[in-house]
């Protein structure tokens, strides 16, 4: 579904040029939830902002279901990215449109008739659970329902892919957990592929099958999240267990030490 | 009050809206379109172009450093070449309209400016065409900050007007000066002081008033 190869990227500071990506070669399968972890600064908002090149990449290619989305000139850019979804972190919904609104932006982009646009935004805030919202404007809505606006909105042009920029790291643990749930279950229903960047375990455990590891805009492990888990190979992936294990042990002392009592 | 006095401020108050109307309804149309190019040009913007945006902001801000009394005075052939005359109130809405449009549009893109990269982001990730997210996104999220800089400027051209009665532009300012200061009427003075500060304060309830209802509806304030 998605190669990536060579891809590399840099920034231009008053201190020189910074490499952010380099060298990224990732294979993502279709119909994946492909999770991407790795620590603050280590790239992988970049990556994932390439795919959809809110970022421009120095160099590198990257196909897309077929496309080489890095080789698209302007206008078939445009419309490549209204088949790929992306959600985000600080939800980026607009304050003067209500729900529906929000919603319908991608189809009128798309240029779709209003009666149209009229049954496809409330088939898909019924998937998100929000049909009673849609006359509701942003302000009044909690972190999570502002995620589902956001993924109704990725959603709603029917894409086929995916992309999730950190879009549980402003949420509660609860409010995670049912966003991650939601994010499975439209992923089995529309068979979409999904590829989401992290820095919580959790998530990866919850909802990805495959994941990379990214650390200094390098790609430093592949491979099934319960690999990952079980038996990882980089430092990086080591340093991130060890954070559970450590968790895990002070759990089992402090059980060990309650039994006692 | 006599009568003839009553009629001389009526004529004057007249000429003052329809010169705060039209320079206004210039200066913004001028104005949108400076500052909307000024954040679309600047960097990291969606139709980034430094040169463009240098240009534009090195004449605006040429145009602001000068004194509006020397602008109106260099502006006077092109209000002959555009409406034939360098006197009265017709022939002060080119200058005031062209004296405003950088403030205007300085106005504009700060309001503009406070639209969050991410909203922008999100509007380009659908696909959406640099025309669509300026329309679409850019202005409608500015609104509150729009409505309240618009305000601001155009109660600076009601001061630019009074400015320009003192060379012949007419309206409340050429009464002030020509009967208040050099005719040493201070009833005019006091009664045209008081209409401006009545049209100022007009302008700046209405532009609250229109704040307000904006900022009800997108987040149930009051």
């Amino acid at each position: 579904m998605i190669h990536i190869s060579n891809l590399s990227k840099s920034y231009k500071t008053a201190k020189g040029v910074i490499p952010v990506l380099q060298n990224i070669d990732l294979f993502i399968p279709k119909g994946d939830i492909f999770g991407i972890i790795g620590f603050s600064g280590a790239g992988k908002s970049t990556l994932i902002r390439c795919l959809n090149r809110l970022e421009e990449p120095d160099s590198g290619t990257i196909e897309i279901g077929g496309k080489v989305i890095t080789d698209l000139p302007e206008k078939e850019l445009r419309q490549a990215r209204q088949k790929i979804g992306m959600i985000f972190q600080q939800f980026n919904l607009l304050d003067a449109r209500t729900v529906f609104q929000n919603v319908a932006f991608p189809l009128e982009v798309a240029g779709h008739p209003k009666p149209f646009i009229r049954a496809r935004v409330r088939e898909i805030l019924d998937l998100v659970q929000l049909g009673d919202k849609e006359n509701v404007y942003p302000f009044q809505l909690s972190g999570g329902q502002k995620q589902r606006v956001g993924i109704a909105r990725a959603l709603v042009n029917q894409p086929d892919l995916l992309l999730s920029d950190e879009a549980t790291s402003a949420l509660d643990p609860q409010t995670t957990y049912s966003i991650l749930e939601l994010l499975r279950e439209i992923n089995r229903q529309l068979k979409l592929t999904i590829v989401l960047i992290t820095h919580e375990l959790d998530v990866l455990q919850h909802v990805c099958n495959n994941m990379a590891v990214i650390e200094n805009g390098q790609i430093v492990e592949t491979g099934t999240v319960e690999k990952f888990f079980l038996n990882p190979d980089s430092d990086t992936a080591k340093r991130f267990v060890h954070i559970i294990d450590h968790y895990r042990e002070k759990r089992s002392v402090m059980e060990g030490v309650g039994a006692g009592i | 009050m006599n009568n003839d006095l009553i009629d001389l401020l009526w004529e004057g108050l007249l000429e003052t809206l329809y010169m705060v109307f039209w320079s206004s309804l210039f200066a913004l149309a001028m104005g949108v379109v400076l500052g909307v190019t000024l954040v679309v040009t600047d960097k990291g913007g969606i139709l980034e172009a430094p040169k463009l945006n240098k240009v534009i902001s090195t004449v605006i801000n040429g145009v602001r450093s000068l004194p509006l009394i020397i602008l109106i005075v260099l502006l006077l052939p092109l209000s002959r070449l555009i409406v034939g005359t360098t006197l009265g109130p017709t022939a002060a809405i080119v200058s005031l309209s062209i004296g405003a449009a950088p403030f205007l549009g300085r106005i504009i893109e700060s309001a503009l400016k406070e639209v969050s990269a991410g909203k922008i982001e999100a509007a380009k990730a659908v696909g959406a065409t640099p025309f669509t997210i300026i329309f679409r996104v850019l202005i409608p999220e500015a609104m509150p900050a729009l409505v309240r800089g618009i305000t601001i400027g155009i109660i600076g051209i009601t001061e630019f007007t009074a400015v320009a009665g003192a060379i012949g532009a007419g309206g409340l300012g050429s009464l002030a000066i020509r009967f208040g200061y050099q005719r040493f009427r201070e009833d005019v003075l006091i009664a045209t002081v008081l209409l401006i500060i009545l049209l100022v304060q007009i302008i700046q309830w209405s532009g609250d008033l229109l704040v307000k209802s904006i900022n009800k509806k997108r987040y149930k304030f009051e």
